[in-house]
């Protein structure tokens, strides 16, 4: 009976794992409804004017999403007004991550003075639509004639530890490529970075 | 001088074999270097383990990779693990840590820096996130992206 069950727990973990599947480039960027710190409702359909969105899967505890926080910043910054909002998701379950609450969420939004939504995802709905391994774990979006379509996944850009005056700022690369209408060099990358805290 | 200076190594080196006071050794590794040992290995079975200083979950599964190394101590079994801590963090976070933990697996840092290359090298389903691990024996092969418990562990070793 043990036995079964181990087996049965671990077939169910394996179950779970293979559930999650990346967006590819190309596919259909599903929308969503999540609350914001602000405790309002946020969805593309909030973003009237945008050409696209930078949706980014980030949170409070990560080193990785901490080190890319300012750059996180500045992307909005420099792109809501060209069309390319930071739409940002926090991916973690607030019960296995602590830290990772709503309310921590808050202040993090308010001490950093966000200008961008900042989202909570209850039951990791938008998380596992999306597929988001990892923080930070980006999406660029357009919004074509046939929908939102994601056109990239991956970094946001080479260099980590932000020590590299080259670096590949990959999420500018192609955000310029596509206001331009041009097919953007970089459509998929890998980094580093803190898997995902789903509900065991 | 060259005899007190050997006689102090000897020393060093039984006082290492007698009190587990010594600093573990933590080695730069490159892809290449990894992949080479990986390739050379035939019925032995590695784990490799990624994972990183900053990393809790990391930390917290570590101690299952010493536990399965002590019980199975007798078999084929090599467990490397390999921090993929920034090259800056090496002096002031990782050699400090592993100096205090004192794993008996060994110890490495990985020492590449194009995360886009060896991502993908040592498993092209690997998104980067960690812990992970990889489980190699001869031509067979299995990728683990998540934390494992010791149970989870056990069973991922004994039926490969």
């Amino acid at each position: 009976m043990k036995l079964l069950l181990t087996s049965l727990f671990t077939v169910a973990s394996f179950v779970c794992m293979a559930q999650i599947k990346t967006l590819s480039p190309g596919q259909p960027a599903p929308d969503f409804k999540l609350e914001n710190v602000d405790n309002k409702q946020v969805s593309f359909k909030n973003f009237s004017n945008a050409k696209g969105y930078i949706v980014v899967f980030t949170c409070n505890t990560c080193p990785y999403a901490r080190a890319y926080e300012q750059r996180i910043i500045e992307l909005n910054d420099k792109y809501a007004s060209a069309g390319f909002p930071v739409i940002a998701i926090n991916p973690n379950d607030p019960e296995v991550s602590r830290g990772d609450s709503f309310d921590e969420m808050k202040d993090e939004a308010k001490s950093k003075h966000y200008k961008f939504p900042y989202l909570f995802d209850e039951g990791q709905v938008a998380t596992n639509a999306y597929g988001a391994r990892n923080t930070p774990h980006v999406f660029v979006v357009a919004k074509t004639k046939e929908g939102n379509v994601v056109q990239y996944t991956g970094a946001i850009d080479n260099d980590p530890e932000n020590t590299n005056p080259n670096k590949i700022k990959y999420v500018e690369e192609v955000i310029n490529a596509l206001n331009k209408n041009e097919k953007p060099s970089y459509t998929v990358t890998k980094a580093i970075g803190c898997t995902v805290k789903r509900k065991s | 001088m060259c005899g007190s200076m050997k006689q102090f190594l000897l020393m060093s080196f039984l006082a290492c074999l007698t009190f587990p006071v010594c600093s573990q050794k933590i080695y730069l590794l490159k892809i290449d270097q990894l992949e080479n040992r990986l390739h050379t290995g035939k019925d032995t079975t590695y784990i490799i383990n990624f994972w990183a200083t900053w990393c809790a979950p990391c930390i917290e599964e570590l101690p299952n990779f010493e536990k399965l190394n002590d019980q199975y101590r007798n078999k084929k079994l090599k467990i490397i693990l390999v921090s993929v801590d920034f090259k800056s963090q090496l002096k002031s976070s990782v050699i400090p840590f592993v100096n205090k933990k004192k794993h008996k697996n060994e110890v490495f840092f990985l020492d590449e820096s194009d995360q886009q290359e060896y991502i993908n090298r040592i498993d092209s389903t690997w998104s980067g996130a960690i812990p992970a691990s990889l489980f190699i024996r001869d031509n067979k092969r299995k990728f683990i992206e998540k934390q494992l418990s010791y149970r989870e562990l056990l069973h991922e070793y004994q039926t490969f």
